[in-house]
């Protein structure tokens, strides 16, 4: 019994890591970029969320669209300002490190408007537990709400990139830049609205997040974003079911770690993972295999 | 290319020069009283330079930013009462983002502002490097809230908080006394200094007690979102008590797994607990009948406690936790000291230091963390731990 | 002068490489030894040189192999773990701490290296991003490892346990040496900044000479074009690795400085976790993927910066990241490369017209 609780526990800790993933990998996608930032937004989506329904009142649904929108603002603004200059950059580092600069002023403003102080984050989402097998399984709403919108993302996501306009230009670009621009594609335009989306992702993912592990400091988002990451390298990075089953199987390793061999070794052993992962398959579990020109 | 040359030459230079200037009138941190300061309001020898190093940025700012500011309310108080035999205190705080290396350069930051005294580190890495650097300099250190025991290793050093072996025995020694379980389990966090250091002892006295540790699960800084492994393990094992060594921010979510999965044991913290009904948005019911010793309750009667709570809510809006309260005795000690030894603000520190060393063992101070709060040359604080139950969303001191 | 032409422009630039470091050293040594320095600043001297050699190090895997490593603190973690380990244990049996320091450097050198070793031989097949993020995997194992690892030693030798100290089984007369995350306190201070800034030229100097050496240019080869170098007979792993391990021990030397510098070793986040290896990784960015001088003049600005911040209290951090956004896009951006070649060149300009 305790293994099937396990296994529940290991796919809502997974469904944060994919969902979070999936604004990773979006951006990687097509701006061949790790956005180290991300998981900042995801934590100024959560208190953006915060303040709205404990300081302006609001009904959650709206406080989630408002953190949505304001994350996109700053999505795009982040964009335009740090990355965009360094995009055709002579070496891809240059806006890894900006990124990791634009992380610490997101954590630093948060401290300055918020504090230090940890928040326990405000119930948005009030779907009940379903309990099984006469209490002793449960599963909580939130796990239920994070599995169920991972899935629609990513099926909206998928749609969106093969059937729309600009979700064609996005793979354009993605596979190649200059061809794309040839063809007449707005690239500047196509990057911005990639950050947009995956900054909307983040603030999703920032009240799912905190509505599963309810506590918001300015640091809340680094370390989930960092398993994130590794979640999509897991998956394959730039691969958009890639990230729901690399965040899935983190989760679930993570937690079976923990039960069954030592929680003390947690960390080692969702890393070792990854790596015999990546030494048997080095782009990752549905990474796509490049072929190299000679 | 000559062009950043140019500019990062410049950049070097000017920092170079940062770092000489203000510096050529201190010399060394140990003449206090020679070199003169123009923006140290009324210059050296007529305050007391008490220094401050802990986290305000980075994981463990929230203790940091505590200590902050219970130190500097007593401060103000004090200054305005008339400060130490009549002479002001200066207090300076600088960060060290819970990073041994970064409180060093803190200190040292300290030492050419000309620090006479230290009120340092809050966290217990960190503390243990200071406290070599500061015994070297013969620097006067009172930690607040640095609980491992070479905290405290020199006899320059004094601590306001437990240490980290008391707080595990007491816990293990409690739980046996009042008879409150025969399993126990125990969740700590094991990539942290304070969490390993009471878990330790708490594991050592339980087996000379009549309990058993049914279940000791580990969590780490990288992971201490998810607790519903150690939960299930300890349910498991049928536990009917569970051991929390380590602070309130992790705990709030313990509590609240626990209760998403009907797990209802008695849950048992330490000092680091306190605070945790000050969580913004918690749900003080989560927190029902959690135990947990503290030197600290903000709720209660006693006249000193309750003028200190009020005046930090006044100030900082905000209920004072454990770890301003300590910083709040720490500045009172620290002036109740001076006072005893007769020390003067043209004093170098290290001789600051000598006169501190013996005064802090004379001293009694009624503080806000122990009525009649006294030291051992140890620099250990000889205080009970007041065992605290939190019943109907407020904190109730049991006894 | 003439003898400065004849040299070839590498020597010389070489040269340039280590007055600078000499000279910063003898600047610095000259204002300490006249009390001129404040105490931050010389407390920071040592920590420096230890960023120095960690940028350098760091430099060669990044700028010279061209693969992205995020783990470079693990290896520093081990240099700083077996260092201070071999330091503490051997404290009474050796007590010349000149001698002891010097075996403490070879021992956490050697140490990492082996650990460079280990990792290379699975992890340099992996290309980009994947062996960045197996390089982060590894690093946070290995502070993980650290973090649950207890020795202590007592009359009958060595006990081991990764649980607690209580399983050691210590005799009464024991100490523990490794206390799990509390680590190794105690370490003798035995880093001074002259030896500090040896090693920084003893790392130019090994850098600088694997460069401009066969292997240096092999190393090169692949990085720029790893097919080609392969057909020409290059062997890809003897030489990534080579480089990947000289990289780690070095990180591990700076390792050993900085454990030797602090009374207190700890494996947290902060020192010894990705976000040191970021922090490394910054340096190298900034000074210019490559440019071995250029790590060294980053690695000094930006440990110094936020130190120099200070004043500026709450803002400290926050101005600190504007800072470092700003210095990328100065350094980095094409536009503005483009505005200062402009404005250098207008700048020659005016001079030869006057």
């Amino acid at each position: 019994m305790s293994f099937i609780s396990y296994l529940i526990n290991g796919i809502s800790l997974g469904s944060v890591y994919a969902i979070i993933a999936l604004g990773y990998t979006m951006v990687y996608g097509i701006a061949k970029m790790l956005n180290f930032a991300h998981g900042d937004v995801i934590m100024i989506g959560a208190y953006v969320v915060m303040a709205a329904v404990t300081g302006a009142g609001l009904p959650p649904i709206a406080a989630i669209l408002a953190a949505i929108i304001f994350c996109t603002v700053l999505g795009v603004l982040i964009e335009t300002v740090a990355y965009g200059p360094l995009l055709n950059a002579a070496s891809s580092l240059a806006v890894l490190i900006t990124a990791i600069g634009v992380s610490y002023l997101l954590q630093n403003i948060a401290l300055l408007i918020f504090g230090a102080n940890t928040i326990s984050f405000p119930k948005v989402l009030s779907i009940p537990a379903i309990v099984l097998a006469g209490g002793s399984l449960t599963i909580t709403g939130e796990a239920i709400v994070t599995i169920v919108s991972c899935i629609v993302i990513m099926t909206a996501l998928t749609l969106f990139i093969k059937k729309s306009k600009s979700g064609q230009a996005m793979l354009a670009v993605s596979e190649d830049k200059g061809a794309a621009q040839l063809m007449g594609i707005n690239v500047n335009g196509t990057i911005a609205l990639t950050f947009a989306i995956g900054s909307a992702l983040a603030a999703v993912a920032g009240v799912l997040l905190c509505s599963a592990y309810p506590t918001l400091t300015p640091y809340t988002g680094a370390m989930p974003g960092i398993k994130a990451f590794v979640a999509a390298v897991f998956g394959g990075i730039g691969s958009i079911p890639g990230a729901l089953i690399g965040g899935i199987l983190l989760g679930v390793i993570e937690i079976f770690g923990k039960a069954y061999i030592s929680s003390q070794m947690a960390d080692a052993i969702v890393f070792g993972v990854l790596i015999i992962v990546l030494i048997v398959k080095p782009t990752g579990i549905l990474g796509k295999n490049i072929q190299e020109k000679v | 290319m000559k062009f950043k040359k140019v500019v990062s030459a410049a950049l070097i230079a000017a920092m170079a020069m940062t770092f000489m200037a203000g510096c050529g009138s201190s010399n060394s941190g140990g003449q206090a009283s020679s070199g003169g300061q123009a923006s140290s309001g009324g210059g050296d020898g007529t305050v007391f330079k008490i220094g401050g190093i802990g986290p305000v940025t980075g994981g463990a700012a929230v203790y940091g930013e505590a200590v902050k500011n219970g130190a500097e309310l007593a401060v103000k108080e004090i200054n305005e009462a008339g400060g130490i035999n009549g002479v002001q205190i200066e207090f300076n705080y600088q960060d060290d983002e819970n990073d041994a290396e970064k409180a060093v350069n803190a200190y040292n930051t300290l030492k050419d502002w000309n620090m006479q005294m230290l009120l340092g580190t809050v966290t217990s890495a960190p503390c243990v490097a200071v406290g070599e650097v500061a015994q070297e300099d013969n620097m006067f250190m009172l930690t607040p809230s640095g609980t491992a025991v070479d905290c405290v290793k020199y006899d320059n050093a004094f601590r306001v908080c437990f240490s980290d072996p008391m707080q595990g025995l007491e816990s293990a020694k409690y739980i046996a006394d009042n008879n409150l379980a025969t399993k126990v389990a125990a969740i700590y966090d094991s990539s942290d200094v304070y969490s390993t250091g009471i878990y330790n002892a708490f594991a050592e006295e339980a087996e000379n007690q009549n309990f058993e540790i049914v279940a000791a699960e580990a969590f780490t800084s990288e992971s201490k979102s998810d607790f519903s492994v150690q939960l299930q393990k300890a349910k498991d094992a049928g536990a009917e008590l569970v051991f929390l060594p380590f602070y309130y921010s992790e705990a709030s979510l313990v509590l609240k797994q626990a209760a998403g999965m009907n797990f209802t044991p008695i849950f048992f913290g330490c000092d680091g607990m306190d605070g945790i009904l000050a969580v913004e948005g918690f749900d003080a019911n989560l927190a029902n009948d959690l135990i947990f010793l503290s030197p600290f309750t903000p709720t209660s009667e006693d006249e000193v406690i309750q003028k200190f709570v009020q005046d930090f809510e006044d100030t900082y809006g905000g209920t004072p936790n454990q770890f301003a309260a300590d910083a709040y005795d720490g500045i009172y000690a620290i002036k109740a000291a001076a006072e005893k030894a007769g020390v003067t603000a043209d004093m170098s520190a290290s001789d600051i230091c000598e006169a501190l060393k013996t005064a802090m063992t004379e001293i009694t101070i009624d503080g806000v963390t122990a009525k009649s709060l006294t030291w051992e040359t140890s620099g250990e604080p000889s205080k009970e731990p007041m065992v605290v139950k939190i019943a109907n969303g407020d904190y109730a001191v049991v006894e | 002068m003439s003898g400065m032409k004849k040299m070839t422009k590498t020597t010389r630039n070489n040269l340039i490489t280590y007055a600078m470091v000499i000279l910063l050293f003898v600047i610095m040594q000259t204002l300490v030894s006249t009390g001129n320095v404040s105490s931050l600043l010389q407390g920071l001297l040592v920590p420096l040189c230890a960023y120095i050699i960690l940028a350098v190090s760091l430099n060669l895997t990044v700028g010279i192999l061209g693969e992205l490593s995020l783990g470079h603190a693990g290896f520093m973690c081990v240099g700083a773990f077996t260092g201070a380990f071999f330091s503490k244990c051997m404290a009474d049996a050796i007590p010349a701490a000149g001698f002891r320091y010097f075996l403490a450097l070879l021992i956490g050198a050697a140490a990492a290296g082996i650990c460079g070793i280990l990792i290379g031989i699975p992890v340099l097949r992996l290309k980009g991003d994947y062996l960045a993020i197996v390089t982060l995997a590894f690093g946070e194992i290995i502070k993980n490892i650290v973090n649950i690892l207890f020795i202590g030693r007592d009359a009958d030798g060595f006990h081991f346990s990764t649980t607690d100290t209580r399983s050691l089984g210590l005799l009464p007369d024991g100490e523990v040496i490794v206390n799990g995350p509390q680590g190794i306190t105690g370490t003798p201070k035995d880093s001074t900044f002259f030896i500090s800034v040896i090693l920084i030229l003893i790392t130019l100097f090994i850098v600088l000479n694997l460069i401009h050496s066969r292997s240096g240019r092999a190393i090169m080869s692949i990085r720029d074009n790893r097919i080609a170098a392969e057909s020409v007979g290059i062997n890809i792993t003897k030489y990534k690795l080579m480089a990947f391990s000289i990289s780690a021990s070095l990180a591990g030397v700076a390792g050993v400085i900085y454990a030797h510098n602090l009374a207190t070793l700890t494996a947290q986040p902060k020192n010894f976790g990705y976000n040191m290896s970021i922090m490394i990784l910054v340096f190298v960015v900034l000074g210019g993927i490559g440019n071995i001088r250029g790590s060294i003049i980053a690695a000094i600005i930006l440990t110094l910066l936020p130190e120099l911040l200070r004043g500026l209290s709450d803002y400290r951090m926050l101005i600190y990241a504007v800072v470092l956004i700003a210095m990328m896009l100065f350094n980095w951006s094409p536009k503005a490369i483009e505005w200062r070649e402009n404005y250098t060149a207008k700048f020659k300009r005016n001079k030869k017209e006057a």
